[in-house]
């Protein structure tokens, strides 16, 4: 029973960060139609600058932490308004697969240029914020975990008070709905995408963060499959729902530990993409999300 | 004769000549080449289902290893029964060769078809996904399977792949894409791409069109990657990931999609590149990457895409 619990602990924190990354991918994918593939790799650099800034801060102080983690956040989200400034919006009204090829470029662009630039060999994530074990009977939980759990939370109410109760967030759920009614009405649709990138990267940024607290191995190409399962996550909870994609997250990393401690462990890479297969073949519309019929 | 099988018939004879003169050519060379043909291979299967169909798959790198390793284990496991200690005689290791392409190529569309009924009746950006994670997948199971020898691959393979078994099976998937395209049948093709409601509408089965050129470009795809397995001499699970997909698919928006002769010019042409750039070669992927880019915003039809007037994606 113990076991199961530590295991349920470390999967929802594992799917807290799955959570954060398939936010982004939700909604972009709400305001955009679109996948937004190079996200994995705003993940990948929000945790190449908390590595950079993790040197500068004093260590193990929750401060330096906080400071790394919004310096970060700020950075990916001027890196995503970049990119979608630079490659999406120029694509704005083309065919769907010239924007799928372009994101699939701006993401090895990324990874790329970041094995040039940060070199292809893993580094080792400083320890930015401190690290004490907690045990809790026969349940062992570490710092950095109750960290990813608290983060996750304050930004999940933070980006739902954002999209209900603000006005860009109202912005953001009319472009979403329906673009050209929402442009006749008074809304500025490249702001609101603007901002809907920046907010994304953010959450990416945060997501690479922790997932570098908790896995203190960074290198170009880490983004690749934490991306792939959060976008997994996001289908899962129903793409272009919020909720959806956070329930898609906890779900998918609490299956992937189990599986992981299990004796198929091997095949826990595989285990994402078996799930989107069955989900996309049985209910495509995600388990939060609603069908939709395809207008001519 | 139809026009179509008289240039078969003179890529089989080309590919005939050219292996008589081979022993005359600088191995380099030869080695390049055998490399550009592969890649053509490669390319020209992917643009049916990327560009003539407009459905957009990332596994082809999967379906290369599915026949990669059978055709492999093929040669490895059953040749040394039928061919016995000597070998066997050059005719008979040709025939054994055929039987192992054939079968890396069949099984590659078994899996297409079982990859292809579930995901393609999906669209656009979840088919590119659903064929990216079963790429992984099938490396995920690869490294596996001890039999097929894990993480480490499988080594040892007899070098069977001759410029001869290239350019013949260049011929036979150029011939086979583009009379297929051109057929009555294969108007389906560009239909599905142009409009799938409208083809739907006027009666065509969409998803079975997609399905059969998803099994067509994997047959090529795991015939290629035989050749490929043979050629190398070894395989390992790593070699047929994400980039390899990439590379593939980057040959084909060059090239132009749904447009042969652009595609196989730009399978040349990304394959004699690294050769010429070696001395750049870690910016190789930030150039190919750029180009994405670049050609979706400047140039969307492919460069080497010379038809004037407009041309619709």
């Amino acid at each position: 029973m113990s076991e199961f619990l530590q295991q349920l602990l470390n999967g929802l924190s594992l799917g807290a960060i799955y959570a954060l990354i398939a936010l982004g991918y939700t909604m972009v994918y709400g305001v955009l139609r679109f996948i937004n593939f190079a996200h994995s790799d705003v993940f990948m650099v929000g945790a190449f600058i908390g590595y950079y800034l993790g040197k500068l801060v004093p260590e193990n102080t929750v401060w330096g932490g906080l400071v790394v983690l919004i310096v970060a956040m700020l950075g990916c989200a001027v890196l995503g308004m970049v990119i979608e400034r630079l490659a999406y919006r120029p694509l704005r009204g083309a065919a769907t697969l010239n924007v799928l090829i372009t994101a699939i470029g701006v993401s090895l662009l990324l990874e790329y240029s970041g094995q040039v630039f940060f070199g292809a060999t893993p580094r080792t994530f400083p320890a930015v914020f401190p690290s004490v074990n907690f045990t809790l009977g026969s349940l062992v939980i570490s710092s950095n975990q109750v960290v990813v759990i608290v983060v996750t939370a304050l930004l999940m109410v933070g980006l739902q008070f954002i999209v209900y109760r603000t006005k860009i967030g109202t912005a953001m759920r009319a472009v979403s709905l329906n673009p050209k009614a929402a442009q006749l009405v008074g809304v500025n649709n490249d702001i609101v995408i603007s901002f809907t990138f920046g907010l994304g990267s953010a959450l990416a940024a945060a997501g690479g963060i922790l997932y570098a607290l908790n896995y203190p191995s960074i290198d170009p190409l880490m983004g690749v499959m934490p991306g792939l399962k959060a976008f997994v996550a996001a289908v899962l909870g129903g793409i272009g729902n919020i909720p959806g994609a956070a329930l898609g997250g906890l779900l998918l990393g609490t299956v992937e530990t189990f599986v992981n401690g299990s004796q198929w462990s091997t095949y826990k890479d595989a285990i994402a993409f078996a799930i989107l297969i069955i989900i996309l073949l049985f209910r495509p519309a995600g388990l939060l999300g609603r069908a939709t019929v395809e207008k001519v | 004769m139809p026009r179509p099988h008289l240039y078969l018939l003179l890529g089989l004879l080309a590919a005939y000549g050219v292996s008589y003169f081979s022993d005359r050519i600088d191995p380099y060379h030869l080695d390049i080449l055998i490399g550009v043909g592969i890649n053509i291979i490669l390319a020209v299967s992917l643009n049916l289902v990327n560009g003539y169909t407009g459905q957009f798959s990332l596994g082809h790198a999967g379906f290369m290893s599915v026949g990669a390793y059978l055709a492999a284990a093929v040669s490895l496991f059953l040749g040394p029964k039928l061919l016995g200690e000597e070998g066997g005689t050059a005719f008979q290791q040709g025939l054994m060769f055929l039987a192992a392409l054939t079968a890396g190529g069949l099984g590659a569309a078994v899996a297409g078809l079982a990859v292809g009924i579930p995901s393609l009746r999906l669209k656009g950006d979840y088919l590119a996904l659903v064929t990216l994670g079963f790429g992984e997948i099938i490396r995920v199971i690869f490294q596996n399977v001890e039999f097929l020898g894990g993480a480490l691959g499988l080594n040892g393979i007899p070098a069977y792949t001759s410029i001869f078994w290239v350019m013949a099976f260049v011929a036979l998937s150029v011939f086979t894409v583009t009379s297929l395209v051109h057929s009555t049948y294969g108007r389906g093709f560009l239909a599905t791409h142009d409009d799938e409601v409208a083809s739907e509408a006027v009666g065509l089965n969409t998803t079975r069109y997609k399905i059969v050129a998803f099994v067509i470009g994997a047959f090529f795809a795991g015939a290629a990657g035989g050749l490929y397995g043979h050629f190398k001499m070894t395989i390992t699970p790593t070699g047929f990931d994400f980039t390899k997909s990439i590379e593939i698919v980057v040959m084909v928006i060059l090239g132009g999609m749904g447009n042969t002769i652009g595609v196989i010019l730009a399978a040349i042409l990304l394959t004699l590149l690294p050769e010429v750039l070696r001395p750049i070669a870690e910016y190789r992927m930030i150039i190919y990457s750029l180009l994405l880019i670049v050609l979706m915003i400047m140039r969307p039809q492919g460069l080497f895409n010379f038809k004037f007037g407009k041309t619709k994606l």
